[in-house]
């Protein structure tokens, strides 16, 4: 619940979201509701084979149907050199399939026509020959000898192997094993998920042939970064591409990386004249565009058998389908996985991943996830409350015994992690309190007595996220800082600029909050301007949680600047040397004369009539934000259910959500946040995987067979926070927007498998269905 | 929604409708909620030529009860599922279907979705041929060339198929009167609101004198059409509602159950779920019998 901060300055308040009028009254600016002059639609052909060789594609009678313009295919494409494009991870993938398709649903063709029935309708007329091909679906599978090779299209690529990445320790690790009283191990599947957002993707890309300026419209978390990959991909000009990211209704990571519907539209656009616009559906966002997680992970925990973690070994294969399109810094190539160690003082540790190809979708994106420390969260949480089972511990005590304490920071971990702040008991503490911990467990004994099943299941998760500092984080070469621009008009109203595109946070209020706290213009006063790459500064955009930690760093310490400016204009109005103002929220005063003030508005004012000479008129500057670390939220998450012992059916019963993500700008939004991270970690838990038959038939693209919870179904969630600065944010905040969707799936899954591990039931993989649960006690039924 | 072409007609009248679908019967499809033809439109899995949209023919909106004889309830072509879920005289008279219409999809859905449709509809995994084949209900069809009662135990032939001619609308599901001392419910496993049912269970218990005078049992979900669980239903007749009959009628419905394995589980999870579900809705029909 918010607390009501009745502090000067504007963070802490719960004001409302200024964005959120012009959503409700629908009168905000998608995608689909730009439309332009002379506008032609696209539409892709899918593959319907997950392998398959193109013998020949013939486009005749599409191309014959009154109002088609044209049909692109990648033969097309390869004579202008663009068949092919890089990944965000350094791999390549087809714009348009020349050779072989290698996932269903990978695009084959697109139609341009005057409307988008007219193409729907000739998308049925293109006859493709397909030679089908074995389809490699299992990633262990894809590393045996002798597997199909997907990628005979790379040279020197001579089997399914993508990376092969370690971390940590090998011999500290292997010493710690010999030296444990007792492994533990855990072998779980994080299933391929994904981010679903409600806008699909798609664009309008409009390449005047007179200018041959390029302005594309599109659904970009990160459009500067795509501007710049569009230059070296496409060879034009980067001052000719201007790329606008309208209002974009959700990405959580889907609309990261570029799409082949992109790419062909503004070809398309390029060659024809005459703006393109391509509307994504629905199944071609879920059978085709950035999935998340998919990894197969064993952990094994050593441990003493009173209960000290002595070290972690962790072998990770991740199914990556046909290209290795992971939104991620180049030089980790399993992202931020190696954080598995969490929130535990774990004196050893080694990580070793590997990438493989399969028949599937290109990605994966850190789905509402600081790249990939959602499957590290989940398999630590595992472990953990595994390891209490087996040593006879409470999964509580564990936790307590192996917590890196509060005097431990800053903490090295054993992969290299250098966490700045937490305070992990003090939030167990509270969520312990507030779930009434020490009850439920005597109720869940008595009501076992009755043959009634309640689980309770913990999850203290750590996550690092703000990247990053540029000396370890890049994408693409490009270092993974960002940027603010301020300007401060005559009148004292003001622009803040950024280089991150939100797609629902709330930037819109919580940017303007910090600019207000730190200059004191009210929030209603600043309009936050974001998305377009010729009126804003360059930044990497908004995922995994980075923006506030590095935005948000970027428009206090502009605002600073300014308010150093404003200083010497208040020193000059009043007549007084600096060193005798003082400045409270909103202005400066002379010390010892209160009275004789000048507000920031009036500064503003003299700035641009009446500013010292020798100073430059004008009040407004930018700053480019390099964080010296990531920063480090963390949280406990106790999650009660209700199971059925007869079918399986589990329910919550109770969620407590104890997070600690630092100073909280707009406690309000924060606490939206962390209900959708709730609410997709459930999801995530319960219901949520996108799997493939044996041929690579992909089961889940539509809405019918991929589940988002409704509010029917999504429990409600008790909200508490501790609050620990980063140390090194100009204002102390960490990011939040991911960090339940990352802790909170281990505590659904701990709390289910608790209610049946007096059976003997250690793990259920997720989706965590009734008939999952059912098979596992089954089985240990058979084993007893 | 970008389906393939077709043509789109609204007839005012029954006989401008009959006379449509007679001479375009091969062609037309016919449109009243929509909420299943629609999506496969879209999904260009169904492409007709033309759309008959019912929607305006009056004369099928009743939701009434004939009490002649026995008595039966009349549901016509254009009730929508939300207006059986706010329906008094569905639960205070007919509790299976009571129980069922407020597990039909999610709100939205039922606003538009009609019973008639989901029965035409024919899809395996729907409630209501369940439920109508517990109840012994049955499906009205007219035509130019005449009416015929189709009972709902002859009425579908396998997954999306039903014996009803293209050249014949559906105007009524029609389902008899429980009577007194009589019970029952739909039970229904789903992964969330508004899924199709992993299981559903439809039950229906009349009783004399505290033995079982007629049993009704429907499988949802776990065959290649809605089942109809005659041995578990006979098995109950005649007796009395112990714990013993209850038992082996779930035995027997489970027996009876086709389920494959899939995304929402196992053959032997769905099959074992039907037996736990037959047995808690007998169950609750014995607590209510007893109250």
């Amino acid at each position: 619940m918010a607390v009501t901060d009745t502090s000067p300055g504007w963070l802490g308040k719960s004001i409302k979201r200024k964005e959120d009028d012009r959503f409700i009254a629908g009168r905000g600016n998608y995608i689909e509701d730009i439309n332009l002059p002379a506008m032609l639609h696209m539409a892709i052909l899918r593959s319907p084979y997950a392998h398959a060789r193109i013998n020949g594609i013939d486009a005749s009678a599409a191309s014959a149907l009154p109002g088609v313009v044209a049909v692109v295919t990648g033969e097309l494409l390869a004579q202008h050199k663009l068949a092919w494009m890089p990944t965000l991870s350094g791999d390549t993938q087809a714009v348009l399939a020349t050779d072989k398709v290698r996932f269903q649903g990978q695009e084959v063709a697109c139609v341009i026509a005057e409307d988008r029935y007219v193409a729907h309708d000739a998308l049925e007329l293109i006859e493709v020959d397909y030679e089908p091909l074995p389809a490699v679906v299992d990633p262990f599978a894809a590393l045996d000898d002798g597997a199909p090779l997907i990628r005979d299209d790379k040279d020197g690529q001579t089997d399914n192997r993508i990376y092969h990445w370690e971390a940590g320790d090998a011999e500290a690790t292997e010493r710690a094993f010999a030296e444990a009283d007792r492994v533990v191990t855990v072998n779980t599947h994080y299933p391929r998920s994904h981010p679903a957002p409600l806008e699909c993707c798609g664009c309008v890309a409009d390449v005047n042939p007179a200018s041959s300026r390029a302005t594309i419209y599109m659904t970009s978390q990160a459009p500067h970064a795509i501007r710049t990959v569009f230059a070296l991909v496409a060879g034009l000009p980067e001052q000719n591409i201007q790329v606008i990211s309208p209002d974009i209704g959700g990405g959580f990571g889907n609309k990261v990386p570029v799409y082949p519907g992109y790419v062909v539209a503004t070809a398309a656009s390029l060659l024809i004249g005459r703006p393109v616009k391509w509307i994504e559906d629905r199944t071609g966002n879920l059978i085709s565009t950035g999935f998340a997680r998919d990894f197969h992970m064993k952990g094994e925990l050593a441990l003493t058998n009173d209960g000290r973690m002595l070290g972690l070994r962790v072998k990770m294969l991740s199914d990556q389908g046909y290209a290795y399109a992971d939104a991620q810094p180049s030089k980790l190539k399993a992202g931020l996985f190696h954080i598995v160690t969490g929130s535990y003082d774990m004196p050893a540790a080694h990580v070793i991943t590997d990438g493989a190809y399969t028949n599937k979708a290109p990605g994966g994106v850190a789905y509402r996830c600081s790249f990939r420390v959602t499957e590290a969260s989940f398999l630590i949480e595992r472990l953990v409350q595994s390891a209490a089972y087996d040593l006879g511990i409470d999964p509580v005590e564990l936790r307590r015994k192996n917590f890196i304490r509060s005097d431990q920071f800053p903490y090295t971990s054993a992969t290299g992690f250098v966490y700045d702040s937490g305070d992990y008991e003090g939030a167990l503490d509270l969520a312990l309190e507030k779930a009434r911990y020490s009850e439920l467990r005597a109720e869940q004994a008595e009501l076992r007595k009755e043959g009634k099943l309640i689980g309770i299941g913990i999850a203290s998760m750590t996550e690092a996220l703000g990247a990053g500092p540029s000396r370890d984080y890049d994408i693409l070469g490009i270092k993974m800082f960002d940027s603010a621009e301020l300007r401060v008009h005559p009148t004292g109203k003001a622009i803040l600029k950024l280089g991150v595109r939100h797609q629902g946070q709330g930037h819109e209020t919580t940017f303007a909050q910090i600019v207000a706290h730190e200059l004191g213009i009210p929030p209603d006063d600043i309009l936050v301007h974001e998305g377009d790459t010729d009126n804003t500064p360059y930044g990497l955009g908004t995922y995994a949680s980075r923006s506030t930690p590095v935005a948000g760093a970027a428009a206090a310490m502009v605002a600073r600047k300014l308010r150093d400016k404003s200083k010497k204009i208040a020193a000059h109005l009043l007549e007084v040397a600096e060193e005798d103002l003082e400045w409270e929220i909103g202005k400066f005063s002379v010390k010892g004369a209160p009275d004789r003030s000048k507000t920031i508005q009036e500064i503003a004012f003299a700035a641009y009539t009446d500013h010292p000479p020798g100073m430059e008129a004008g009040l407004e500057g930018a700053h480019y934000y390099d964080p010296p670390n990531l920063t480090f939220p963390f949280a406990t998450y106790i999650v009660v259910v209700e199971v059925d012992a007869e079918t399986g059916e589990w329910k919550p019963r109770q969620v407590v959500a104890v997070d600690d993500c630092g100073v909280r700008i707009n406690p309000m939004i924060v606490e939206g946040q962390i209900m959708g991270g709730l609410t997709e970690g459930f999801a995530m838990s319960a219901m949520q995987q996108i799997t493939f038959d044996e041929d690579g038939n992909c089961i889940g693209a539509n809405f019918m067979d991929y589940l988002l919870p409704t509010a029917w179904e999504t429990p409600h969630f008790d909200l508490y926070e501790t609050c620990t600065p980063s140390p090194h944010h100009p204002i102390g905040c960490k990011g939040v927007g991911e960090s339940a969707t990352v802790g909170s799936p281990a505590a659904f899954v701990n709390a289910v498998v608790d209610a049946v591990a007096h059976l003997g039931v250690r793990d259920v993989d997720m989706p965590v269905t009734s008939g999952a649960v059912w098979e596992a006690i089954q089985a240990v039924k058979g084993t007893g | 929604m970008f389906p393939s072409q077709f043509e789109y007609l609204a007839p005012t009248t029954l006989e401008e409708a009959l006379s449509l679908l007679a001479e375009h019967a091969e062609d037309a499809k016919v449109l009243a909620g929509g909420q299943s033809l629609i999506p496969l439109m879209k999904l260009r899995f169904a492409a007709p030529a033309m759309i008959i949209d019912i929607n305006g023919v009056p004369g099928l909106s009743h939701l009434q009860e004939d009490r002649r004889g026995r008595g039966y309830l009349r549901v016509g072509a254009l009730v929508r599922n939300a207006a059986l879920e706010r329906s008094e005289l569905l639960k205070s008279r007919y509790p299976t279907m009571a129980a069922a219409a407020p597990l039909i999809s999610d709100p939205l859905v039922r606003n538009q979705g009609t019973l008639v449709g989901s029965l035409v509809h024919a899809d395996p995994q729907g409630d209501w041929g369940s439920v109508l084949l517990a109840l012994e209900g049955e499906v009205v069809a007219k035509s130019t060339s005449g009416e015929r009662r189709i009972p709902a135990t002859s009425f579908f032939d396998g997954p999306f198929t039903t014996v009803l001619r293209s050249d014949e609308l559906a105007v009524e599901a029609r389902v008899p009167a429980p009577g007194p001392r009589s019970f029952g419910t739909y039970l229904k496993l789903e992964r969330k609101v508004g899924d199709f049912a992993t299981v559903g269970v439809a039950v229906s218990v009349s009783t004399e004198r505290g033995v079982v005078t007629r049993a009704g049992i429907g499988l949802t979900g776990v065959g290649p059409a809605n089942i109809k669980a005659v041995d578990a239903e006979q098995a109950l007749v005649g007796h009395r509602l112990t714990g013993k009959a209850i038992q082996q009628a779930a035995h027997l419905a489970a027996a009876a159950s086709e389920p494959r394995s899939d995304v929402r589980g196992s053959a032997d999870y769905k099959r074992e779920v039907v037996r736990v579900y037959v047995a808690r809705g007998l169950h609750q029909a014995f607590d209510a019998k007893a109250a």
